[in-house]
């Protein structure tokens, strides 16, 4: 029914990380860096506040917000509380937060088609957001980054901007990244969050849901993985047989870096932003642990006339470099 | 309604008493102005004090301060109204006297800012303005005058014709026994001091310190320093709320009020004290006092006007930037200061000539304003 | 220098912060039904008629600078944020308020400038207390 997506203004260069840390590594040019008084619930409000603006319906109408992340600003207190009580869809609303890693934020997008295509909600928002931290000196802290999405989902009208025609979610036991609870930082299995994991999923997801939905990688306009860095969703898309002009448009990954849980949806708003009616997107998901969700939209007639305020490349191109020492700052990372 | 008179007059240096509680330093100023006096035979007691809740963990004030000065069983009350609480309280002493509730009244403001961090007597300062919407913001005390101090440059004003307020200020605090900061200090040291709020220099703004000043309060007879009116009003609280950000509507009412009590006019006043916490305001305030017209107080006093032979004497022993500003005293040492004057024992400090006087004290960003006019009787 | 005294502060009540949840998440002052004006906060009598009648009113999300200060020495509980601007900021429905101004460098600030509500942090209660949110303004997104 409408969409939103934010990106933080500040940005680390991949080469700031090395001309301190003496790597060479350039995963992704630069990512974006909160402010000191942004977290998961302001990237959340922001994408929210946009979706509702952009969707044109009343916020109490909202059934349900479910923020997916894993940099929730408390372990225990919903950020969709207080996302859903600053767009003004309390109290007849129900919030949760999800937590499966990268893929939280499509996890509340199932659920969410499932409140809406039970019956149970008119509207239903999944937001899908993190201030992802990087470990000093761990090969993560080039992409770990912030940024989020919002999407409400409605029962398919003349109104809604783009369809699901179908969806599949690929999960298994796989612990190639996990943060214990008292952790500051997450760890991983290094190589073993490649074949394994991201890509077992990524390609068990995707391969299932285009055998059931009978669709072959050319069917589709644009092709939205989950981007932990530049090269994964590329190789993952190519390999499936998808190309980069239909892999290109929502790679935005390169320019603010991996924002975990609002990494495919900020993908997907992405290319929503411009998309035309008719229009096909491949978009999947991948999330530690390990799991991928895969979706089928279908842009409508009403999507160019609901996408009005900034785009997401506004808020990319909206930037402000900080060297080192003020993201260490700005992130909490100094001991005082 | 009689009329009242000052008796006398207590000052206690401006400094770090870090040897002194907060009722050792009332006693010592309360003690002074009796004795001053010539008379300790005190029923009523009010006392100025800010932030003695947040310093010193201290309510309930007036018994305390009775305690402290042996005469448990009178009529004793803090009066608090932000950076306003010494003139306040003044106001108050006044009235119990002018009444006739009270023979003799004995006003003390008292404030000890050296028991806390600097962090927290800032704390204190941005305490006095709207909670939820003005100090939620992170805005300072300075922060908000700075906003005044912009305006002001952009449309009358150069920085350092604002800052030649604090020069004045500490001018006339040279030798002055009972001021925190009795040294020069050149407008280059003003404008290359750090940044505080933008555009306010550190230099421009009242330090921190500790001090007590009192008064003591009688009917008034036919000699001796007459206070002639004592005035209290505010303001909207929010800088959102003024039509006019740079007139302090409260200093123009409690001015009003108070020129029309004591039957003067502004030309009238012969020596003024004003509520220079931050230099911008010291201007504000001689303009919303009537003494200068609007828009013209910093180019006054840049070129002179306001030095002690100058066409309005300005903070005489140094103001609150340079005799010092321990809050809830402040008002209290405002009037003691121009009772002094207008005794003719103000030493190198004499406005010559002195016969009409006014003291302004503010609270908040000019959201509580007490202005006292004190006269000259007699011979 | 400042060190972080966001627990030393002291915390904010709950109950204090839970009351303004509304009015500052959605920029939600009131009108008055007597005249008209419009306030924010919302206030118990009207500073223009004297009615104590009002319905809600939702404040214009965009204004411009009316003036600024830097804060350099934040009060306690700010200091992670410093150097900030705070400004006295006019709405397009004419409707004041003080708030801060962030993405921006403060000699970027300029009377005049447009502004948009962004939803922020504005506070915590050292790590174990209560997050406060709150209204702040950013130069507008196009």
């Amino acid at each position: 029914m409408g969409y939103g997506a934010y990106v933080p203004i500040y940005r680390l260069e991949a080469s700031e990380v090395n001309r301190v840390w003496g790597g060479v590594g350039v995963p992704v040019e630069e990512k974006s860096v909160v402010a000191p008084d942004e977290d998961t619930v302001t990237i959340s409000v922001e994408a929210a506040k946009q979706a509702v603006k952009r969707s044109g319906i009343d916020p109490s109408e909202i059934g349900a917000v479910y923020v997916g992340t894993e940099s929730k600003p408390y372990a225990v207190k919903p950020s969709g509380t207080i996302v859903a009580e600053a767009i003004g869809a309390t109290p007849s609303v129900s919030t949760a937060d999800y937590e499966f890693a990268c893929k939280a934020g499509t996890e509340a997008m199932q659920n969410c088609i499932a409140l809406v295509g039970s019956g149970m909600h008119r509207y239903a928002m999944a937001i899908g957001a993190d201030t992802a931290q990087g470990r000093p000196a761990d090969a993560l802290e080039y992409t770990a980054a912030c940024g989020g999405a919002a999407f409400i989902f409605a029962e398919r009208s003349d109104d809604t901007v783009a369809y699901v025609e179908a969806s599949y979610s690929y999960v298994t036991d796989t612990p190639d990244f996990w943060r214990r609870s008292k952790e500051m930082y997450p760890r991983h299995g290094n190589r073993f969050t490649g074949a394994p994991a991201y890509f077992k999923h990524i390609q068990g997801a995707s391969k299932r849901l285009l055998a059931e939905t009978g669709y072959k990688p050319e069917d589709f306009d644009y092709a939205v993985f989950h981007q932990p860095n530049t090269k994964f969703p590329i190789r993952v898309g190519r390999g499936l047989g998808f190309t980069m002009d239909q892999i290109d448009p929502g790679l935005v990954a390169p320019r603010i870096g991996n924002t975990y849980a609002g990494s495919t949806p900020v993908g997907l708003a992405a290319t929503l932003d411009i998309a035309e009616p008719g229009d096909k997107i491949f978009a999947v998901s991948y999330g530690s642990g390990s799991g991928s969700d895969a979706f089928v939209f279908t842009v409508q007639e009403a999507l160019p006339g609901k996408r009005g305020g900034p785009k997401l490349a506004s808020f990319i191109e909206r930037k402000k470099y900080v060297d080192y020492a003020t993201y260490l700052r700005f992130r909490g990372q100094i001991i005082q | 309604m009689r009329k009242v008179a000052v008796a006398g007059v207590g000052l206690v240096k401006v400094s770090e008493h870090w040897e002194k509680a907060i009722w050792g330093l009332f006693a010592e100023a309360a003690l002074q102005a009796m004795k001053d006096a010539g008379t300790g035979d005190v029923d009523s007691l009010y006392v100025g004090n800010m932030s003695g809740s947040l310093m010193q963990d201290q309510l309930n004030m007036g018994a305390l301060m009775a305690d402290a000065v042996a005469r448990p069983g009178l009529h004793a009350v803090r009066v608090e109204a932000g950076s306003a609480s010494g003139g306040v309280a003044f106001h108050e002493a006044v009235k119990a006297v002018a009444s006739g509730y009270s023979d003799c009244a004995l006003v003390a403001g008292v404030e000890k800012m050296s028991d806390v961090l600097p962090e927290v007597a800032a704390k204190s300062l941005v305490m006095e303005e709207e909670q939820e919407y003005s100090a939620y913001t992170g805005v300072t005390k300075a922060g908000l005058s700075a906003m005044l101090h912009r305006l002001y440059m952009e449309l009358y004003a150069e920085p350092s014709e604002v800052g030649m307020m604090a020069v004045q200020s500490h001018e006339n605090a040279v030798g002055c026994r009972h001021a925190q900061y009795p040294f020069r200090m050149s407008i280059e040291r003003a404008m290359d001091s750090p940044m505080e709020a933008d555009p306010i220099h550190m230099m421009e703004c009242a330090g921190v310190g500790d001090g007590a000043a009192a008064v003591v309060l009688v009917p008034a007879d036919a000699g001796g320093v007459e206070v002639a009116a004592t005035a209290v009003a505010t303001d909207y609280c929010s800088l959102a709320m003024r039509d006019d950000p740079l007139t302090l509507g409260a200093v123009q009412k409690a001015a009003e009020k108070a020129y029309r009590m004591a039957e003067v006019k502004p030309g009238d006043i012969d020596l003024v004290e004003v509520h220079d916490d931050y230099t911008i305001n010291g201007v504000l305030s001689l303009e919303s006092l009537g003494l200068v017209e609007a828009g013209k107080a910093a180019k006054l006093v840049a070129e002179g006007g306001a030095a002690r032979d100058g066409m309005i004497p300005t903070n005489a022993f140094g103001g609150l930037k340079a005799r010092g500003n321990p809050l809830g005293a402040t008002g209290v040492y405002q009037v003691a200061e121009v009772a002094l004057q207008l005794r003719g024992a103000a030493g190198d400090h004499q406005v010559e000539g002195a016969e009409v006087g006014l003291a302004q004290n503010m609270g908040g960003l000019g959201s509580t304003c007490a202005v006292t006019i004190l006269r000259r009787l007699g011979p | 220098m400042c060190c972080d005294h966001s627990e030393e502060a002291g915390a904010m009540s709950v109950p204090r912060y839970w009351r303004e949840e509304v009015p500052r998440y959605r920029l939600l002052g009131e009108e008055c039904t007597g005249c008209g004006t419009r306030f924010f906060p919302a206030r118990p009598v009207c500073t223009v008629c004297g009615s104590t009648e009002f319905k809600d009113y939702k404040l214009a999300e965009t204004g411009e600078v009316v003036t600024w200060t830097v804060i350099r020495n934040p009060p306690m509980g700010f200091e992670k944020y410093r150097p900030y601007v705070v400004a006295l900021l006019e709405l397009d429905d004419g409707v004041r308020l003080l708030s801060q101004v962030v993405d921006v460098d403060p000699e970027e600030v300029q009377a005049g400038m447009r502004v948009e509500a962004v939803f922020r942090r504005v506070k915590e209660d050292g790590s174990a207390g209560i997050i406060q949110y709150g209204y702040k303004f950013r130069p507008v997104v196009e």
